[in-house]
């Protein structure tokens, strides 16, 4: 029965998803498409998607199922290790059309798992919500099928975290959307140092609450904080010292060295083109 | 959404100056995505395609898809042609922009690159490479970066000439082969809503790679490469001496020749015989082929990715070590009171 089965999606799943959704066609509110991934052990990780034109009428649905195929054997030349796992759809409900939508899918793959991300905002809130297909019934009687709520959560690679939270970044205050460059190296750390100073900040100015008993005190939070401050490294001062200095002294040495061959280089080349034939 | 039509011939417009590359989120996180799992399966580069737009000064890449390793059983153009007729039944941009490649340290220059990109941009006028930098990006700082042949570039791989007559007459040399143009990222407000909701799905710690101490082996690893190329540039250096010591040692034995040539028929005149014919030097004395240029060239520009990069990181772990000191003079200051 596999009711055991929990979801874990990749981010870019979810960037298809929304930007298959502004592109459907002006006649089409729900958008559908493959999902793509691997199955193991009861957790069913989606690495992948692509969106698959369909219509929607009152009483039946079409949806190019050739398309469906050569778009996954097209992903397969590049990525042989992703199967189909199930189907996604945009909107906040399951409707008598994606029972049939299912029993399609369920053709290709052993379980297929229902993925809905609601587009269009129903709750304030773009839930992300995934279902199996559970058949019901009465043994020799009418048989029929529910969808029930699998566990749906986020997983991925290192790299996607930070390219996510390089995208995040767009989010600009009052809701206007803004446009971000990746950073610099460097940058980057004096960010995440202000970051870190801000966030101690934040911690002091709730101490200080707790000790002039304007806030109440939290026995977890004080567990934390305590974690916290003993989780600096004790290292004597002269063996911190030792370390600090000799890496210190390691890049400047690798600076200087990177400095001269650029250098080097700009004067061979200007030797080179001076004396030749 | 203004698009063009097939990613067909077009004529280039004397002005279609790109300055800067727009990238959509949906875009970086499938190049990402893909160039990862190529990193972890085999140490190949990742390709793919960029599709997008032009619109005034910017390239606007929309979406983008990978290619599959390179296979005799299958045509890559046919696949290409596929991959963007089915992605245009979905409306997606279809105009082929450019390509993206996966690097190590951003290390990307190298012949069939240079040849890659001339194509491109010889049948597309905007078309740019992306290049994403795989280790780096592990490490916690993504690098995506675009560029593009500047245009002496492709004068010099049209007309094939690697000599130094013809490099020192475009004045190119290995920092102008490309330029890089400036990337930017954009989401969509729907796209901005979906990532809000995502970030309450991860946790705060996660990201935070970046903030690593150690250095020692990407140093290693970076060094040990500099110094590979530096020892091949160094070959291609002496090659070009070689060179040049055969060049002198020739016009010296032209003109002994000469002399002695001239001295017999000063004999034979004082003798009253017919002088010798005359003979072509030339031909005496084949002139050496000159040793082309790229290759010392793509190694030279090699080298200076590779120690750009090298002070970038040093700079950025001199910044981690000096903030580790401040936490531990703190926590002296500390303990001392």
């Amino acid at each position: 029965m596999a009711l055991n089965l929990t979801v874990k999606v990749h981010p870019v799943v979810l960037f298809q998803i929304v930007d298959a959704y502004e592109r459907r066609n002006a006649d089409s509110h729900r958008v559908i498409g493959t999902l793509l991934g691997t199955q193991d052990k009861g957790v069913v990780e989606v690495t992948n998607c692509f969106c698959v034109p369909h219509k929607e009428h009152a009483d039946q649905v079409e949806a190019e199922l050739n398309y469906a195929m050569d778009v996954y054997e097209l992903n397969r030349r590049v990525n042989a290790s992703e199967n189909i796992v199930g189907w996604w759809a945009t909107g906040n409900e399951v409707t008598n059309h994606s029972s049939v939508i299912h029993e399609y899918y369920s053709r290709e793959c052993r379980e297929p798992v229902h993925v809905t991300l609601d587009t269009g905002l129903g709750g304030a809130r773009m839930g992300l919500r995934a279902y199996v297909c559970v058949a019901l019934g009465v043994p020799r009687g009418k048989q029929g099928c529910m969808f029930t709520p699998v566990d749906v959560g986020l997983t991925h690679y290192e790299p996607e975290v930070v390219g996510l939270q390089l995208c995040q970044k767009t989010m600009g205050a009052g809701g206007r959307a803004r446009q971000v460059q990746p950073l610099a190296d460097l940058a980057q750390v004096a960010e995440a140092a202000a970051r870190l100073s801000a966030l101690l900040e934040q911690v002091q100015a709730y101490v200080e609450d707790v000790l002039a008993e304007r806030a109440a005190p939290n026995d977890a939070v004080g567990r934390q904080l305590l974690e916290l401050v003993t989780a600096l490294p004790d290292l004597a001062a002269d063996s911190f010292a030792d370390a600090f200095n000799s890496g210190v002294k390691d890049l400047l040495m690798v600076v200087t060295l990177a400095q001269l061959i650029k250098t080097q280089l700009q004067l061979n080349e200007k030797l080179t083109l001076l004396t030749s034939q | 959404m203004a698009s063009r039509g097939g990613p067909s011939r077009r004529v280039p417009e004397s002005d279609a100056a790109i300055t800067y590359v727009q990238c959509d989120g949906l875009a970086v996180m499938k190049i990402v995505k893909h160039c990862h799992e190529e990193s972890c399966s085999n140490m190949e580069v990742a390709q793919g395609a960029l599709l997008g737009l032009v619109v005034e000064n910017r390239l606007e890449i929309t979406n983008c898809f990978p290619f599959p390793k390179h296979d005799e059983a299958m045509d890559e153009e046919e696949y290409q042609l596929d991959m963007m007729r089915r992605l245009r039944r979905v409306n997606v941009d279809h105009f082929h922009v450019g390509w993206y490649q996966s690097a190590d340290v951003g290390n990307f220059l190298s012949q069939s690159l240079l040849e890659s990109q001339y194509h491109y941009q010889t049948s597309i006028e905007e078309s740019v490479v992306v290049i994403y930098d795989t280790k780096k990006s592990a490490r916690g700082f993504l690098t995506l970066k675009a560029y593009r042949l500047t245009p002496q570039a492709i004068a010099m791989y049209k007309e094939n000439d690697y000599t130094p007559e013809a490099l020192r007459n475009l004045k190119i040399g290995y920092e102008s082969l490309f330029v890089e143009v400036p990337i930017v990222i954009r989401n969509s407000p729907l796209t901005n809503i979906m990532m809000s909701e995502l970030s309450e799905m991860i946790p705060e710690e996660e990201g935070s790679k970046f903030l690593d101490l150690g250095t020692a082996s990407v140093l290693e690893g970076q060094l040990r490469s500099l110094m590979e190329r530096v020892d091949e540039l160094n070959q291609e250096a002496i090659k070009f001496n070689r060179y040049q010591q055969l060049v002198v040692r020739q016009q010296q034995d032209k003109h002994r020749w000469l002399l002695k040539r001239a001295q017999e028929n000063a004999a034979r005149a004082a003798k009253d015989e017919a002088p010798l014919p005359e003979e072509d030097v030339n031909k005496l004395f084949k002139p050496h082929p000159v040793p082309p240029r790229l290759n010392p060239m793509i190694v030279a520009g090699q080298i200076n990715t590779y120690s750009q990069h090298i002070s970038q990181f040093c700079s950025q772990s001199l910044a981690k070590l000096y903030l580790t000191q401040a936490l531990q003079n703190a926590k002296e200051g500390k303990q001392n009171n």
